[in-house]
């Protein structure tokens, strides 16, 4: 097995460059790459494009990369919850290009697997077809949608092997996978790191051909958004 | 007028038994809570859960497990997660039976808008356009009038749209209409004490009423 283990956060994204693409799995604050986002906080680097469903907040998670100024363009579907990205949006410092949800997760998907475009009826009669080949399929009209590609993709899942397969747990799996596979060199934090040959292979969310660096992250926060109880 | 709940409690009688659902942000979260319990649905997230259980009590809360509104949910018996591609392919391959979302404004001809004002801090869209794109069966909860008292039931939309042509039913305050496919709202039935004219003053689209309009009856 091919022993993909890196020391740690610093170490995954130590050569990641200024002006790149980078992917980030997450939605909300669910299953985002925390460590790599710390490790990135204290790079010198900017003019990132980032591709994530979400913003994160004002200070935690991606909002944190937009705090700094590290951010060129974000690619997401939602940013609604982040003033800090709303003010560099509304004074021209920050570009965003916004997505129909599942056409992000089908353009990332198409990115990892190969396929450089497909149709989907979403955004058809809205402004989001504007400028795209439109085709009519068995009576209904459809998007012409590209893929997406990163230079780099960072993703978190719960368990992970030296050979780099993955395995997420609950809703915190969403974006992470086709985000795995669409990024040049994908990095993968995860809460628990075992030798190759340790998960069951039938268990398996992500094959370790996707991923290039793994190590074991620490000091999850896990913040959540909404807490909601049941009374 | 109904409260937000009840336009919740009236459009669980909508659902029908063995649907995949998937109920969006506000009102449409409620209907939930009124699902008769001898009906067997299972609620789709789509951030990636297929049967979402109550929500937690505080030693069940889990911040890995949240819904499409970033609360924190439980998994109900027989559920299953998955990523958001997958998730998306149930949607757009026509898989979930109902849609329930929210909306600021629907056309005549079932146009919905519900995800930009321009001029307005724009938050996205997430999901919806992929859902109003897809989805057979399409209701929408929501007001009748804006705050300051405009319809939300429009000849056209005046906000930009989330989707053409989708919308099979709404619930207001005031009234449960249907898109009649020559266009036009058809009045179905009142909310209690609400008059026909006052729903046709209200309606800055085409109302269409037949015959006798029923009030909505609750238990």
């Amino acid at each position: 097995m091919i022993n993909k283990t890196v020391k740690n956060a610093h170490e995954a994204v130590a050569d990641i460059p200024s002006n790149c693409m980078l992917m980030m799995g997450g939605f909300g604050l669910t299953g985002i790459p925390e460590n790599c986002i710390s490790a990135l906080l204290e790079r010198a680097i900017s003019g990132l494009t980032i591709v994530s469903n979400n913003a994160g907040v004002d200070d935690f998670g991606i909002g944190l990369l937009l705090k700094k100024r590290m951010v060129k363009k974000m690619i997401s579907s939602y940013v609604g919850e982040n003033a800090e990205f709303e003010r560099q949006l509304l004074s021209g410092e920050l570009e965003v290009d916004l997505i129909p949800q599942g056409t992000l997760a089908e353009r990332v998907r198409a990115g990892g697997a190969g396929i450089p475009a497909f149709f989907t009826p979403a955004g058809v009669g809205t402004e989001v077809a504007e400028g795209k080949e439109s085709r009519e399929f068995d009576g209904k009209m459809y998007l012409l949608e590209s893929w997406l590609k990163a230079d780099f993709s960072i993703v978190k899942a719960w368990k992970g092997d030296t050979a780099g397969n993955l395995i997420f747990k609950g809703t915190a799996r969403n974006f992470n996978p086709m985000m795995a596979a669409a990024g040049k060199i994908c990095i993968a934090e995860v809460e628990e790191l075992v030798e190759a040959g340790k998960l069951d292979p039938n268990q398996i969310h992500t094959p370790g051909i996707y991923v290039q660096r793994i190590f074991q992250g620490e000091n999850y926060e896990k913040r959540i958004e909404q807490r909601t109880v049941s009374k | 007028m109904l409260t937000k709940d009840q336009i919740a409690q009236r459009i669980s009688k909508e659902v029908k038994n063995g649907q995949y659902i998937n109920l969006g942000i506000g009102i449409p979260t409620l209907v939930a809570n009124y699902i008769p319990d001898d009906l067997e649905v299972v609620l789709q997230s789509e951030n990636g859960l297929l049967g979402i259980g109550p929500f937690p009590t505080e030693d069940q809360i889990d911040p890995d497990l949240i819904n499409a509104g970033k609360q924190t949910v439980t998994m109900a018996k027989g559920s299953a997660l998955f990523n958001s591609a997958e998730s998306f392919a149930m949607i757009r391959g026509g898989h979930v039976h109902l849609t329930i979302l929210g909306a600021m404004e629907v056309s005549e001809n079932g146009d919905i808008s519900n995800w930009k004002i321009p001029g307005k801090m724009v938050k996205g869209m997430g999901g919806a356009m992929d859902l109003v794109a897809s989805a057979d069966n399409i209701i929408v909860a929501m007001q009748h009038c804006s705050r300051s008292g405009e319809s939300k039931l429009l000849p056209d939309c005046s906000l930009p749209i989330t989707g053409v042509r989708c919308v099979k039913k709404i619930v207001t305050d005031l009234a449960v209409l249907e898109i009649s496919p020559k266009g036009g709202f058809v009045l179905l039935e009142r909310a209690p004490g609400v008059s026909v004219e006052e729903i046709k003053d209200k309606t800055a689209g085409k109302l269409i009423v037949e015959g006798e309009v029923p009030e909505m009856i609750f238990e």
